[in-house]
């Protein structure tokens, strides 16, 4: 399982690249996501793929019944995706403002800065 | 329960939540700004003296222990970054007074400013490689939107080389940790750096290494990572800029010096050898940019990479010296490149305009400003008895112990070419005398509502002539640091050191 | 912005208080159990959007009756907040305080910082996510 994942993993990471190095800012936001997605599958991948329950433990016990999936790396992953999610909507605003102010989804025609 | 590590991060946080619920009333959003700054360099000072004494402060947060919890460590070189912190985002507040806008207060200047201070001293003082990238984005939003507060043209194009860059360099980094979290098991750096030398395989050890190299060289502005600063520094608010190039690259160079010496002490020859070239070249591209040039702040914008490389060059000598130069390095150079950028503000208060060729004859109607860019500017080029000397004088000194001749040749070189562009600014700005069909003074800067724009830019410059002039006590703390950086077993003592009895 | 269907207003209108009476039990269960102040605050704060959707900006403001950013200031203090009593009694920041007591109707009561934490985040969810949805849709137009 985890062979299959370190495909889509990279797969992921080979997409998100391309999209941006394209030039549209649209398809720009598009790369960024799949980055942070791939990187996120990455860390869920590398801690382990069991067939284990989630890491509840019942009232009384004190630590899970059985094998259990590590909890430590589903909190990071899902802080990632709470970040991610936070920085993607700023983002997307800045981009809505960014085509406002330049009238165009082009890096190309972005270069006063550059001069 | 030491309190004094918490404080400098909850302070800012508390006062940006309560500006946010202020947002109606300017007066109550600019008193909270200086208050809360204010009392966050006295957290700062405080804890500074506390580091001083003890020589680590630990606090495990919510009373999880190390290694399960987060916990938030000050070594010496963690607290003299947060005083340099606070004594930068003291002087922002102060500054923004009267250099700031009623449009820019009513868009929530003030609450990321805060929010970015949290952010910068969270990761300064986190022990936990996780939470470092949670402050580093808590940073990065609240500078982001910092970046385009006016809404210009120019400031659109800059934040999204910005952003782009900067997320780039976070998912990189958010890689790296995931890479690190499978092969060590924890998160807590103390941890890591003690369970990564016990590990077998170096090759894989250096990959990782590398991935830190290259996300957190991005955020420092590292050649060749550092396309992002030239294109945005300059764009906005002048107090904003001041408050990027004081802090920001310093946090991702902060984090170059935590894993360089904690984690990554296994392969120095080769791990280090790298940095060594990412430091010339650094210091190099920077100042030549920098050359080439004539707006204000972008001359500026690219002396922050040349001095980047410098502190970089510190840490890749790895030698004692070479690591109390690096930190010597940071402390003068916050200090004074935001001076700098503070001024930058007040000369286009008086000209509306950055560009070099539209400036000219302000030292004849306001001599006193001239000295007061005289000081910073020289101190930038390295000319005694000014900080900057000594910074340089130091580093030098270092790689000279070290054998690293060519280093040293391209640091004086560089040193060379930094007065130049210092000067070509003095002579622009300040000497030349008034270009023909450019408008005087436009604004009076030395009375009124403008006062405030004078007060920080003083206090820093008196600050660089002190520590030029009395740099014993500031070389003492950073001999210190240096000690704690190059003996990472006293770090991860002081983090696990309940745990492992 | 306004979309014009009586399927979807219908719906809206219905489904706004099914999804904040949600929200708010999605909050409390995060105490013991999976919930919490994130998804919480994620889901009121998609009802308001839904709403929003549905009619129009200024009955969704009016629906919200006050502004997303007193929301977000509150939610930041409340959150900040809950991180001191820990101090004060010589603990680490942000360690849990629990109160238990037992009240006529609902029996024994569990009140923590931790759930004052979690109103903090659940109502700076919201009006994070509602400022900017506000400004964009009111850009829209």
């Amino acid at each position: 399982m985890e062979v299959v994942m370190a495909f889509v993993v990279g797969g992921m990471y080979a997409a998100a690249i391309y999209m941006m190095l394209r030039r549209s800012i649209v398809k720009l936001v598009i790369g960024l996501v799949l980055l942070s997605n791939a990187a996120n599958l990455l860390i869920f991948t590398l801690a382990g793929m069991l067939p284990g329950a989630p890491p509840l433990i019942p009232p009384g016990a004190t630590v899970p019944e059985g094998l259990s999936a590590d909890p430590l790396a589903q909190a990071v992953v899902l802080t990632a995706i709470v970040i991610g999610f936070g920085v993607l909507a700023f983002a997307v605003v800045l981009i809505h403002r960014a085509y406002e102010v330049v009238k165009a989804d082009d890096m190309d025609q972005m270069k006063d800065t550059d001069r | 329960m030491n309190m004094s590590v918490a404080l400098p991060v909850i302070i800012p946080l508390l006062a940006g939540a309560l500006s946010v619920m202020f947002w109606r009333s300017h007066f109550a959003q600019r008193a909270l700004g200086v208050l809360g700054t204010g009392a966050m360099l006295a957290a700062t000072v405080w804890l500074l003296m506390e580091t001083w004494e003890h020589g680590h402060v630990v606090m495990e947060m919510g009373s999880w222990p190390a290694p399960f919890g987060i916990v938030l460590v000050s070594d010496m070189l963690a607290a003299i970054m947060v005083v340099l912190t606070g004594i930068i985002g003291f002087a922002t507040a102060l500054y923004s007074l009267s250099g700031i806008g009623k449009m820019s207060e009513k868009f929530g200047y003030y609450p990321l400013l805060h929010l970015l201070l949290a952010g910068v001293n969270g990761a300064f003082l986190t022990g936990d490689i996780f939470n470092l990238y949670v402050w580093f984005e808590v940073m990065l939003v609240a500078s982001f939107a910092l970046l385009i507060l006016g809404g210009e043209r120019s400031q659109m194009e800059g934040a999204i080389k910005y952003v782009t860059l900067n997320l780039l360099s976070s998912m990189i980094f958010l890689t790296a940790i995931g890479l690190t979290y499978g092969l060590t098991g924890t998160l807590n750096m103390a941890d890591i750096g003690d369970k990564l030398s016990t590990v077998e395989d170096t090759g894989l050890i250096t990959v990782i290494a590398m991935l830190y190299l290259v996300a957190f060289g991005v955020k420092a502005a590292a050649f060749p990572f550092f396309f992002w600063l030239p294109a945005s520094y300059h764009t906005p608010k002048v107090a904003v800029s001041a408050l990027f190039a004081g802090l920001l690259t310093k946090v991702g160079v902060y984090a170059l010096f935590r894993v360089f010496t904690l984690i990554f002490n296994q392969d120095v020859d080769y791990t280090h050898e790298i940095l060594l070239w990412v430091a010339a070249a650094t210091m190099l591209t920077g100042v030549l940019g920098a050359a080439a040039h004539y707006e204000f702040r972008r001359i500026l914008s690219f002396h922050i990479i040349s001095q980047i490389g410098y502190m970089i060059m510190g840490l890749a000598l790895f030698t004692p010296l070479a690591l109390v130069g690096g930190v010597f390095y940071i402390m003068h150079h916050i200090i004074v490149k935001a001076n700098l950028f503070l001024i930058s503000g007040i000369t286009f208060v008086m000209k509306g305009t950055h560009e070099l060729k539209h400036m000219g004859g302000i030292y004849r109607t306001n001599p006193m400003l001239g000295v007061l860019f005289l000081i910073p500017a020289l101190s930038l080029a390295g000319l005694p008895p000014l900080s900057g000397f000594f910074a340089k004088f130091i580093i030098i000194r270092a790689g000279i112990e070290a054998e690293a001749y060519w280093v040293v040749a391209v640091a004086l070189v560089v040193g060379l070419l930094t007065l130049y562009s210092m000067i070509k600014i003095w002579a622009e700005v300040f000497w030349k005398a008034q270009p023909e069909g450019v408008e005087g003074e436009l604004r009076d800067v030395s009375s009124g509502p403008m006062i405030w724009m004078w007060v920080p830019v003083i206090m820093l410059a008196l600050m660089t002539v002190a520590i030029g002039l009395y740099g014993e006590p500031i070389y003492q703390m950073a001999a210190m640091s240096a000690e704690q950086l190059l003996d990472p077993s006293q770090y991860i003592e002081a983090v696990l050191g309940d745990s492992r009895q | 912005m306004n979309m014009h269907s009586l399927i979807l207003r219908t719906a809206g209108h219905f489904l706004l208080p099914l999804l904040l009476l949600f929200s708010v039990f999605l909050l409390l269960r995060g105490h013991d159990e999976p919930g919490g102040g994130f998804i919480g605050g994620l889901v009121a704060a998609a009802a308001i959007v839904l709403y929003l959707f549905s009619m129009d900006i200024r009955s969704a403001r009016k629906v919200l009756r006050v502004d997303p950013r007193d929301l977000l200031g509150a939610g930041m203090v409340l959150a900040v907040v809950s991180a001191l009593p820990a101090a004060f009694l010589g603990q680490a920041f942000f360690t849990a305080q629990w109160w238990e007591f037992t009240a006529p109707v609902f029996g024994e009561i569990k009140l923590s910082t931790v759930l004052i934490f979690d109103i903090g985040v659940y109502l700076v969810v919201i009006g994070s996510v509602l400022t900017i949805m506000l400004n964009l849709a009111e850009a829209e137009d």
